[in-house]
């Protein structure tokens, strides 16, 4: 199977300098867009998605300076080289270019052999990089993979004021032994495709999967506005998605899903726990342990969400709650308010 | 003639990587858009407008050296590297001598695929 060709973007003001560049980019078998200045090529860049930019820096309208500056600002186009390719004078501009991010530099016009050889390098590069971020994307969300590339990989934790939500399928124990593995597996992955669909939505990350059951964390590693509101509007939009699934699962006489949620906010400590060669991201604190006690209460509670007073009162009064009055949970000291949140 | 007016061998090499074709081709947009880049010299020059005055200078030098048109981008380059675009008797003069060495590179660059 041959693999795809690579998408380059060239951006030159000059027709004899894009012509030429598209020829030999072409020639060595990538494939090539143009763009007339850096403003057109920013657009494209908003449009499609490129492999690699080769960029002039004299350009009417947006210079090559001003790209690479709009490309340092754009996350999205973080993974994608620039090779700059400019017959423009002066030392100090090569520099600056590299300064703004450039990954390389070739004098115009430019030598076959070395365009050859940067493309080649630089395309390697970008395509074990893409591979890592997929294969780390499996593993952690893309926030915990953004927070990686950001501040790098760093065991130990900081404080943070976050949300913490603990998610379980009720009875799944007999659901699976009522069906055999590969149906349970089968209903398992729709299951979480379904819960990470709700959590990705309101900026969760899920921090654990133990069998059926999910640990969620709302407010880090990107700050949210307020936590405990989208853990909430998570768990009744999870609650509501699992009501729509159920309605399938009857129409095909499959056993339906019941689902407890519990959630406590506070301030917990977020971070990597583990080894150098294996870690995950994680938190701790009392929150944490609160919120998995509060789950576990649903089933005697007969209510699908429960919640701390401080996710309570984070919320607001637009929550339609139900005071359950104060729980003794093991493991905690002292009596627990907890409120029921009525489903919409 | 031709010889003192493109380098040879720059100009073969850019036939073998790129084909005889498409240098035809190449030529044929260069000689399209140099009279552009002419008149943007002059536009520049009139209004004071250094950037743009360097920025045709600068496309000139660079296309010249595509070619191997080596007294062509030599010449070009002198304009790049003056920090005004003053329109001084001067500067003219060597506008128009930069002009004049286009139209010899031209008529190099149409011989060389002739024959």
């Amino acid at each position: 199977m041959a693999e795809p060709k690579a998408r380059l973007l060239i951006v030159d003001d000059n027709r004899v300098n894009r012509l030429l560049l598209s020829r030999s980019v072409e020639l060595l078998g990538y494939e090539a867009a143009v763009a007339e200045n850096g403003r057109a090529a920013m657009e494209m860049l908003g449009k499609g998605s490129y492999d690699l930019m080769l960029l002039d820096i004299e350009m009417p309208v947006m210079d090559g300076f001003e790209v690479l500056e709009a490309i340092s600002r754009a996350p999205s186009l973080q993974d994608m080289p620039v090779i700059v390719t400019s017959s423009v004078e002066g030392v100090e501009n090569v520099v600056r270019c590299i300064d703004l991010g450039a990954e390389d530099y070739l004098p115009k016009p430019v030598n076959p052999v070395l365009l050859r050889a940067r493309l080649g390098s630089s395309l390697e590069k970008k395509r074990l990089r893409d591979e890592q971020k997929t294969m780390l994307r499996r593993f952690a969300t893309s926030e915990v993979v953004q927070d990686m590339q950001e501040s790098g990989f760093k065991l130990g934790g900081r404080r943070v004021h976050a949300s913490i939500l603990f998610c379980d399928i009720r009875g799944f124990t007999t659901i699976s032994e009522r069906q055999s593995p590969e149906d349970t597996i089968e209903l398992l992955n729709i299951y979480y495709t379904l819960m990470f669909e709700a959590i990705d939505q309101h900026g969760g990350i899920v921090t654990l999967m133990i069998g059926d059951g999910l640990m969620v964390l709302f407010g880090a590693p990107q700050p949210l506005d307020n936590p405990a509101a989208s853990a909430v509007a998570a768990a009744q939009d999870m609650q509501a998605i699992i009501t729509q699934f159920n309605l399938e699962q009857n129409a095909f006489q499959k056993p339906e899903l019941r689902l407890g949620i519990g959630i406590a906010t506070g301030e917990v400590v977020a971070g990597f726990a583990g080894t150098q060669q294996r870690a995950t991201y994680t938190c701790i604190g009392d929150k944490v342990n609160l919120a998995s006690r509060l789950e576990g209460h649903t089933k005697k509670a007969s209510q699908p969400i429960l919640v701390d007073a401080a996710t309570r009162a984070a919320v607001g009064d637009n929550l339609s709650c139900k005071p359950l009055g104060d729980v003794k949970f093991d493991g905690i000291s002292g009596p627990v308010a907890v409120f029921a949140v009525m489903q919409e | 003639m031709t010889d003192k007016v493109i380098n040879k061998a720059v100009y073969d090499e850019l036939k073998d990587a790129a084909g005889a074709e498409f240098v035809v081709e190449l030529v044929t947009a260069f000689l399209e858009e140099a009279p552009g880049m002419f008149a943007e010299i002059d536009t520049a020059l009139a209004a004071g407008d250094a950037d743009g005055f360097r920025r045709a200078a600068h496309s000139l030098k660079s296309n010249a050296q595509v070619f191997g048109a080596d007294a062509l981008a030599t010449q070009a380059r002198a304009l790049e590297l003056m920090e005004t675009a003053q329109n001084t008797p001067e500067v003219r003069e060597l506008v128009t001598q930069l002009e004049a060495e286009f139209e010899r590179t031209a008529d190099a660059l149409k011989g060389l695929q002739n024959g």
